[in-house]
């Protein structure tokens, strides 16, 4: 039982990896470029995490805890361990992940038809699967950091699949680096509790905070720390700007990164991190979470772009789980990212099928200026792609919290936590306030999205004789996730519509934080069950309104949308420019750090390198050329030179004796003679 | 007449003879014969010390014994006369220097 886990995780971990390796190097050579070759993986994976899923179910116990590890490398002291830890949470993110891999993987056999990169495609999937699998099973921050990274190289590889458009190769660009940003922050926070508790693995280090090792501000900061590689992946104000540009990348790849892979990171790693985060820590958290939601959502109101709606939904919804970490609901974060990976995943592939179909009429009509992802080009699709419409609208609901939905019931519990936050701590009543409205905003947009894409009259009447329902590798994925939108998964066996009990509230029970002096997790659930109520019919109302505002604009037109923008004119283009983040991070980050590196770059090469490092090099020329002319000069011309030129001259003198003449030898010796015989006479 | 001074002089003299005939003649045949020359000064200076030096026969014996190393001097030089004039058809010394450089 017990090694079933470990070995079951080695398997769905590894082979995608191992798809990915055969993609990569023999993709090309394959019959149908590979792809079966990373489904049958992932199926496996999908099998696998279903057993997993299975036998937690069987085992019912919210204790289950599974720790398996290796010393990776050793020296002296330091020794960094990796390895595995795999509890119902895990298993739950495992079975997410494999799921929507899955679907993302069949449902782009389709999308992706004749791609020039169509094996290398499946080969990036398979690495982001396996990245983010290690993410959901590492046992301490140095492995989930690694796999952290290596989530971050997949979604550059994928938003930049189609590099020839210079959007898709900057967006891959601006993903990576303002992950980047989040993920320093990561770093330092990992090193701050290294440095106080001397362990990188999850289990030590709650020991270690519990112990006291870490407090007080060092804590808050470490949290923090650790919170800002979430603020990155999770796409939460002010890093959020890279995640609508992401749509770059091709629409499957969309869905699996914004329901299962990238962004659910952020929240996963929050929700494992939870227990160390000192109260200023969480309140920081929940504000950033709060703010990003009801910012994000008012965004996505005037966004015409189909898939930037649902890339700023995804961005408000993320700020929706990170509020719910910071209020102390983290169960309730992780409830909300089970189901919106369901329902977003869908909304995603529906938009998918929509552009799909969009792509396939405008080709027939042999127009290549019309924008196939803009909804204003939409309209009167519900007849001609019925699957899609109901599948999407299941998901709308779900996502705009309206009772009998998944998402009404993880919404739900997020509201009743804050709302529960804000009573204890009536300073905060903005919290709940964003929380709430931010709702409202959400069941108008996804309304307004789907009035505007299916319903009304069709804004191009000569496109839609030529729109189809998408062919079943497309509608298949659709069905199942617009099933999986309804409560009844996520309740069973009590199967009450009102309330999130059921197998995963049994299953994930929420845990005190370690933090010395926190509020516990019995207090946290107690206020959010007094609160449960209150919060439950807020979010009826407030949803209710938002989808009655949509209807009476979009459908009754009794209100109408322009008028409103120009009642608002200011709000409306800021909404509609994205508050000029992009324009603002443009003209005071990166332009004046270019400027500043222009700077920094005149002094290494203007100052440094032409008078320091070239006047050094000046100099030893110099000094080099005085040295090299004594040397030739005194010593090789003079000393060394001379020895042979001395010797020269003797040899040249004396060989003047050796006449060859024995007479003159003869001469000499009696010469020599007579010499030493008159010295001697003296 | 009786004195040795007499005898080491005339010795002496041809001995100098001898050593000016080697180094100024030319012709190898002179060269030997100068040889000969310094040969029989020290024959003289030899037999002149043993009659008053009181060595009895000793310089006597070597006198003899110069007498008989000259005459085999006198036949290998010959020999290298006739040798020499064979190859380069001269006998003058100055020219036969071909181990010169």
């Amino acid at each position: 039982m017990e090694n079933i886990f470990i070995k079951y995780s080695l398997a769905i971990l590894f082979l995608p990896l191992a798809a990915f390796v055969i993609q990569i190097f023999f993709g090309k050579r394959l019959p149908r470029q590979g792809d079966w070759v990373s489904i049958s993986a992932i199926i496996t994976t999908l099998i696998l995490s279903i057993v997993m899923f299975v036998l937690m179910l069987l085992n019912y116990d919210p204790n289950f805890i599974q720790e398996d590890s290796f010393v990776w490398f050793d020296m002296g002291h330091f020794s960094i361990r990796l390895g595995f830890l795999i509890d119902n949470l895990t298993i739950i993110m495992l079975l997410v992940v494999a799921l929507i891999s899955t679907c993302t993987h069949i449902f782009s056999m389709e999308y992706l038809k004749g791609d020039i990169r169509y094996s290398r495609y499946f080969a990036y999937l398979g690495l982001f699967t396996f990245s983010m699998n290690g993410i959901v099973l590492a046992n301490s921050l140095i492995s989930m950091y690694m796999f952290w990274e290596l989530v971050g190289v997949s979604s550059y590889l994928l938003i930049g699949h189609w590099f020839e458009k210079e959007s898709a190769a900057n967006a891959s660009k601006k993903a990576f680096l303002t992950n980047r940003v989040g993920d320093i922050g990561f770093f330092i926070g990992i090193m701050l509790i290294y440095s106080a508790v001397g362990s990188f693995a999850f289990s030590e280090i709650f020991d270690g905070v519990s112990k006291g090792l870490i407090s007080g501000t060092a804590l808050t900061f470490a949290g923090i720390g650790l919170f800002m590689g979430a603020m990155g992946k999770s796409s939460q104000f002010p890093l959020h700007i890279w995640l609508p540009d992401a749509m770059e990348g091709p629409t499957p790849v969309s869905a699996l990164m914004h329901a299962a892979t990238m962004v659910a990171a952020g929240v996963y790693l929050s929700v494992r991190i939870f227990p160390i985060l000192t109260p200023d820590a969480l309140l920081i958290v929940a504000y950033v979470g709060g703010f990003t939601a009801i910012f994000a959502a008012s965004i996505a109101v005037t966004q015409t772009d189909i898939k930037k709606v649902l890339a700023y939904s995804t961005v408000s919804q993320l700020g929706y789980m990170i509020l719910a970490v910071g209020t102390g609901v983290y169960t309730a974060a992780f409830f909300h990212l089970l189901t919106h990976a369901m329902f977003k995943a869908n909304l995603f592939y529906g938009s998918g099928s929509v552009i799909h179909a969009m792509h396939h009429a405008l080709h027939e009509k042999h127009d290549n200026e019309t924008d196939p992802q803009d909804m204003r080009n939409m309209g009167g699709f519900r007849e001609k792609m019925p699957i899609t419409y109901w599948s999407m609208l299941l998901s709308t609901l779900a996502i705009a919290g309206v009772p009998f939905f998944s998402g009404f019931l993880s919404k739900d519990a997020i509201l009743a936590g804050t709302l529960s936050f804000a009573q204890n701590n009536p300073v905060h009543f903005l919290l709940p306030i964003f929380g709430f409205s931010a709702a409202a905003i959400t069941a108008f947009y996804m309304f307004r999205m789907m009035f505007l894409t299916f319903h009304g009259k069709p804004n191009k009447p000569e496109l839609i004789k030529d729109i189809h329902e998408s062919p079943k590798e497309m509608s298949g994925p659709l069905i199942l996730l617009g099933i999986l939108s309804l409560f009844i998964w996520y309740t069973i066996p009590k199967g009450n519509p009102m309330s999130t009990a059921g197998w995963f509230t049994d299953l994930v029970v929420p845990r005190n934080a370690v933090v010395p002096g926190s509020i516990t997790a019995i207090e946290i659930e107690e206020g959010a069950h007094h609160a449960h109520h209150l919060a439950m019919y807020i979010s009826i109302a407030v949803a209710t309104l938002g989808i009655f505002i949509s209807w009476l604009t979009y459908i009754k037109k009794s209100l109408s949308a322009d008028v409103w923008a120009r009642r608002f004119g200011l709000l409306f283009r800021l909404s509609q420019n994205k508050y000029y983040f992009d324009e603002n991070y443009n003209k005071y980050i990166y332009q004046p750090s270019l400027r500043l590196a222009e700077k920094i770059s005149w002094i290494d090469w203007d100052l440094y390198d032409k008078y320091f490092i070239n006047g050094f090099g000046y100099l030893t020329k110099w000094v080099s050329d005085i040295v090299g002319k004594f040397d030739f000069e005194t010593i090789d011309q003079t000393i060394v030179d001379g020895v042979g030129k001395i010797v020269k001259f003797l040899g040249n003198t004396f060989k003047t004796v050796q006449t060859g003449r024995l007479q003159n030898y003869l001469l000499y010796v009696t010469a020599g003679i007579i010499i030493i015989m008159v010295i001697q006479s003296f | 007449m009786d004195h040795l001074n007499n005898y080491l002089f005339i010795s002496a003299v041809l001995f100098s003879l001898g050593i000016f005939g080697v180094m100024t003649r030319r012709n190898g045949i002179a060269v030997l014969m100068g040889v000969e020359l310094i040969l029989n000064a020290a024959n003289i200076n030899f037999v002149a010390f043993s009659r008053f030096g009181g060595m009895n026969l000793d310089g006597h014996i070597f006198g003899l014994i110069i007498i008989v190393l000259a005459a085999a001097e006198a036949a290998v030089a010959l020999a290298i006369v006739i040798n020499i004039y064979n190859n380069l058809n001269t006998i003058n010394v100055d020219e036969a220097s071909s181990l010169k450089e």
